[in-house]
């Protein structure tokens, strides 16, 4: 599985949608499953599937699926 | 019958005082413990006595909860050791005496850096956890001077109604994800905190102040399974203080 696919399988899972749904361009707060209650849902899923730990400043930042991409880079995650 | 058989709980403030009660019960009821102090060498002892005694492990850290820096690298330690915890007690807090003519700015700053800012750190950097678990629970130190007021006592009281605001919104917040959050807010408990206060005047109903022990009883029902659906709570234990 590649990192973008563990990414969009984090999404999906966390915000309870379905997979196809998942791209670089779904914004936080765009649809009505990814609320501030499903975001520290979504960041536990990310640090697990990931097996970092984010930084407050990054949890605040994550504001789109190709951001969390953009971060997590800064955790050494190639995508 | 153990009530935190298989739990591990985190307590701020372990050294002494509530703290130091919550962690003996807490360690008598089988959970294992992350006892966080500024002072190492008491909780060094803390925690020989109690994992000689009740074969619990226990983990201690010097930490102080108002500095962030601190607290992240002593849950970083924890997460790199896979130890996840169960129950947060935001114990830790101090109780400055002055009216509010004679309070200085670092008074104020040092009260609500302990008690308010410390609680909210450790909250949060507890809170990932319990998110993955689905699970947990955290009991927050509130006061009866936090919920009455006390003469003297503004800025300590101020930080303690804190408390009570940050417990009850958090309730709210991490219900969906079965968290729960309650606050204890104690009456007048014999600890170092409270040493040579006036008791004469207190009116209590019970006619005796508290001890630790009365608070650790109810932390231990906040922390087990028995209190499994109760959140948003700020229970007293004050033996029917008048205040």
């Amino acid at each position: 599985m590649t990192n973008s696919e563990k990414l969009y399988n984090a999404f999906a899972e966390a915000l309870n949608i379905d997979l196809n749904k998942i791209n670089d361009n779904l914004v936080y707060q765009s649809i009505a499953q990814w609320d501030s209650i499903s975001h520290m849902v979504l960041i536990s899923q990310i640090e697990e599937a990931f097996n970092v730990s984010l930084e407050t400043d990054d949890v605040i930042d994550m504001s789109s699926v190709g951001k969390a991409k953009e971060i997590l880079s800064k955790y050494k995650i190639i995508f | 019958m153990k009530l935190l058989q298989g739990k591990t709980s985190i307590i701020t403030g372990a050294s002494k005082g509530l703290g130091k009660s919550i962690a003996q019960t807490f360690a008598m009821h089988g959970s294992d413990l992350i006892l966080l102090s500024r002072n190492l060498q008491a909780i060094s002892g803390l925690k020989t006595e109690l994992e000689s005694l009740y074969a619990v492990q226990c983990h201690i850290y010097e930490t102080d909860v108002t500095d962030l820096n601190s607290l992240k690298n002593t849950f970083a330690d924890l997460n790199k050791k896979k130890i996840v915890a169960d129950v947060l007690v935001n114990n830790a807090g101090i109780m400055i005496d002055s009216t509010l003519m004679t309070v200085k700015p670092e008074m104020i700053s040092n009260t609500y850096n302990t008690n308010v800012n410390g609680t909210i750190y450790c909250s949060q950097l507890a809170l990932k956890n319990f998110i993955k678990k689905r699970k947990g629970s955290i009991i927050n130190l509130s006061s009866i001077i936090g919920t009455n007021g006390s003469a003297g006592q503004s800025i300590y009281a101020s930080s303690k109604a804190a408390i009570i605001g940050f417990t009850k919104a958090l309730s709210k917040e991490l219900a969906p994800l079965n968290i729960r959050v309650n606050a204890i807010a104690p009456g007048f408990i014999e600890t170092d905190l409270t040493a040579g206060k006036d008791k004469a005047q207190l009116s209590i109903g019970m006619k005796r102040a508290g001890t630790p022990e009365d608070v650790a009883k109810v932390a231990l029902f906040l922390a087990s399974d028995l209190s499994d659906y109760v959140t948003g709570q700020v229970i007293g234990v004050d033996g029917g203080m008048i205040i």
